[in-house]
């Protein structure tokens, strides 16, 4: 059985800087963590592995810089058996549509997989959207907001759901793609052999033309969308505000209680 | 005439769920800039009179596709007859509400129909000069504000949270039109099905459905401190909301979360209690009728979005406001207020 991990570098701090003539994130600079809830999917199939009674090699993917490839390191330290890196100048600006479509290239290039796992969404973007998308490219069935999963037999799986008003259990064959939320596990911590181990694997690089991907579906000018402007936020209402500073305690809360009075929601 | 917008309307159990009035509330001034039409599209098994809901809630045409096999939502056989439909009426504009089902659906239909989806909207708007749709989201973090369009994929599809606009008032006097869809018994099947649905009753709603909501950030240092929101909460009959990183630390659960990474709430009254008011935040509760704050800090930004607000420390502030709860709570009993 093969799985696959898509992970996402991010950055560790949420006080990151805008370029403010592209509308993308500056990297440099700011310390870079695997995407928590990609911590879930990483343990999720390591897990897999574990409780399989055939073999299973789980593969860890990231597209990123560079630098990206620490990410790579650290789901091998934890227990992943190889990584790689999908980097090139081409895939630079990516948004959802254009980076599922190198995901999704990249599972068709390493494959074929019998289960990919992913995190729901990552605390960057915060879209949710490149899971779903690369499961829809690959036309496998897409399992979102997986909270638990059990495989029957090698051809099927049974999910749970986290949707509105509970948990929907949902049954499909493979292969297939789970996003996966943190209700799922608790992430494992390296151990010191797998990050020695980690640090001397080698982890290939892949480009464009590994993936047999269209040029013209690449990177900022194969993305469907653009960022037009970035603004910060606009705030509109300008209300009372009382220090304890300059006005008692008591005169304040008492005013706030009054405001409350007077707006009727008291 | 352009095609023009279509909401994707959402049923919960047979029924048409009241986001998707909501999605009509946002679709309506679109509309109105392009001139051109409103569609509410609705799959499983709403009737007539459900479409005419929809109709008095803002559309000008509702387009129902009705089977039992899409009464729960099954990813494959939902992206395959929206897939038809959109290829069909070749709609400019595609919103659905970031529900489970839409933010799985929408990038699903994105994918396969080669176009930009943009998730979680806080605003939108028609740049009146090119006819695109503005779609404004928080970005990085949910720091800033980015504006996003789709200059050349079509439909520009974007998705917007539950509870961030109210519905517009029913209008029982609007007249629209009816289009049942038919499909062929082959694309109502799905890889995914459902084999059982486990009922959390505590999973959903309260903080969504709550009329006051007060919710602390990090400005309570520990857990022990958080508690205090809980206080404030039961003497105003409200539901406790937390910031994002309140439920980083493990104070409060996910089921509690305000902001982008959380759950959206419009209450008549939000108290934020020690939130600084990041952009990710705001997001979520920004569209609440009256907002008070507490804080420390003079320049945080929830200050800005307040109706009233109280520069103080939360320890100082915290006891004389339950102090003063609790003499209320006393004097009246709450359905005689106000004066």
């Amino acid at each position: 059985m093969k799985l696959l991990v898509f992970v996402k570098q991010v950055p560790a701090t949420e006080h990151v800087k805008m370029d403010d003539n592209t509308g993308t994130m500056i990297r440099t600079d700011v310390d870079a963590i695997v995407n928590p809830l990609d911590l879930h999917a990483i343990e999720e199939a390591l897990r897999v592995k574990e409780q399989a009674t055939g073999e299973v090699d789980i593969t860890v993917a990231s597209m990123g810089p560079p630098n990206a490839a620490d990410a790579v390191r650290e789901a091998i330290a934890m227990g992943c058996d190889n990584g790689v890196l999908i980097s090139g100048r081409e895939f630079a600006g990516s948004d959802t549509w254009a980076t599922a479509y190198t995901l999704a290239g990249a599972a068709r290039a390493l494959g074929p997989f019998d289960l990919i796992f992913c995190g729901e969404r990552a605390t960057d973007g915060e879209t949710g959207q490149v899971g779903p998308m690369v499961g829809a490219m690959m036309q496998i069935p897409i399992l979102t907001y997986v909270s638990r999963i059990e495989l029957q037999d090698a051809d099927t799986l049974f999910a749970h759901r986290a949707i509105e008003g509970g948990h929907e259990v949902v049954r499909c064959p493979l292969p297939a793609l789970a996003s996966v939320v943190k209700e799922i596990n608790e992430p494992r911590l390296p151990t010191l052999a797998g990050k020695i181990r980690a640090r001397h694997t080698e982890i290939p690089v892949l480009a464009a033309e590994a993936i047999e991907a269209d040029p013209t579906c690449l990177g900022l000018n194969g993305s469907p969308t653009r960022v037009v402007k970035i603004l910060y936020p606009k705030l509109t209402r300008s209300g009372e505000v009382l220090s304890t500073e300059t006005t008692a305690l008591e005169d304040c809360v008492d005013r706030l209680i009054a405001f409350l009075r007077s707006a009727q929601v008291l | 005439m352009i095609e023009g917008v279509w909401v994707l309307g959402e049923e919960r159990n047979g029924t048409v769920h009241p986001v998707s009035y909501e999605l009509l509330a946002w679709g309506r001034g679109l509309a109105e800039k392009l001139g051109a039409r409103l569609t509410c599209v609705i799959l499983g098994q709403s009737s007539l009179s459900d479409a005419k809901e929809l109709v008095y809630r803002g559309a000008d045409r509702v387009v129902l596709v009705s089977h039992e096999r899409l009464s729960t939502f099954r990813v494959d056989s939902h992206t395959r007859v929206l897939t038809e439909l959109i290829e069909r009426y070749k709609p400019e504009v595609l919103l659905a509400a970031a529900t489970t089902m839409g933010r799985t659906v929408m990038p699903a239909l994105a994918a396969t129909l080669h176009t930009g989806l943009t998730a979680d909207c806080t605003e939108l708007d028609i740049d009146e000069e090119k006819g695109l749709l503005l779609q404004t989201r928080p970005a990085i973090g949910g720091n800033v504000l980015a504006t996003i369009t789709t200059p050349r994929h079509r439909p520009q599809m974007a998705t917007v949270r539950p509870k961030s606009k109210r519905p517009l008032p029913r209008d029982p006097s609007r007249q629209g039109d009816l289009i049942q869809e038919t499909f062929e018994q082959e694309d109502f099947t799905s890889r995914v099905v459902r084999v059982a649905f486990e009922l959390d009753e505590t999973s959903e709603g309260s903080i969504q459905d709550a009329d006051i909501v007060v919710a602390g950030g990090r400005g309570f240092k520990n857990a022990k401190g958080f508690a205090d929101v809980s206080e404030v909460a039961r003497r105003l009959g409200a539901a406790v909301g937390a910031s994002r990183a309140v439920v980083d630390q493990g104070w409060a659960s996910y089921a509690h979360q305000i902001g982008l990474s959380g759950k959206s709430v419009t209450p008549k009254l939000s108290m934020a209690l020690g939130i600084s008011g990041s952009p990710n935040h705001l997001a979520g509760m920004a569209s609440s009728e009256v907002i008070v704050a507490v804080n420390k800090d003079p320049e945080a930004n929830i200050f800005k979005v307040a109706d009233f607000g109280i520069v103080g420390d939360l320890a100082d502030v915290i006891p004389v406001l339950l102090e003063r709860l609790d003499h209320l709570n006393a004097v009246a009993p709450k359905e005689s207020l106000p004066e």
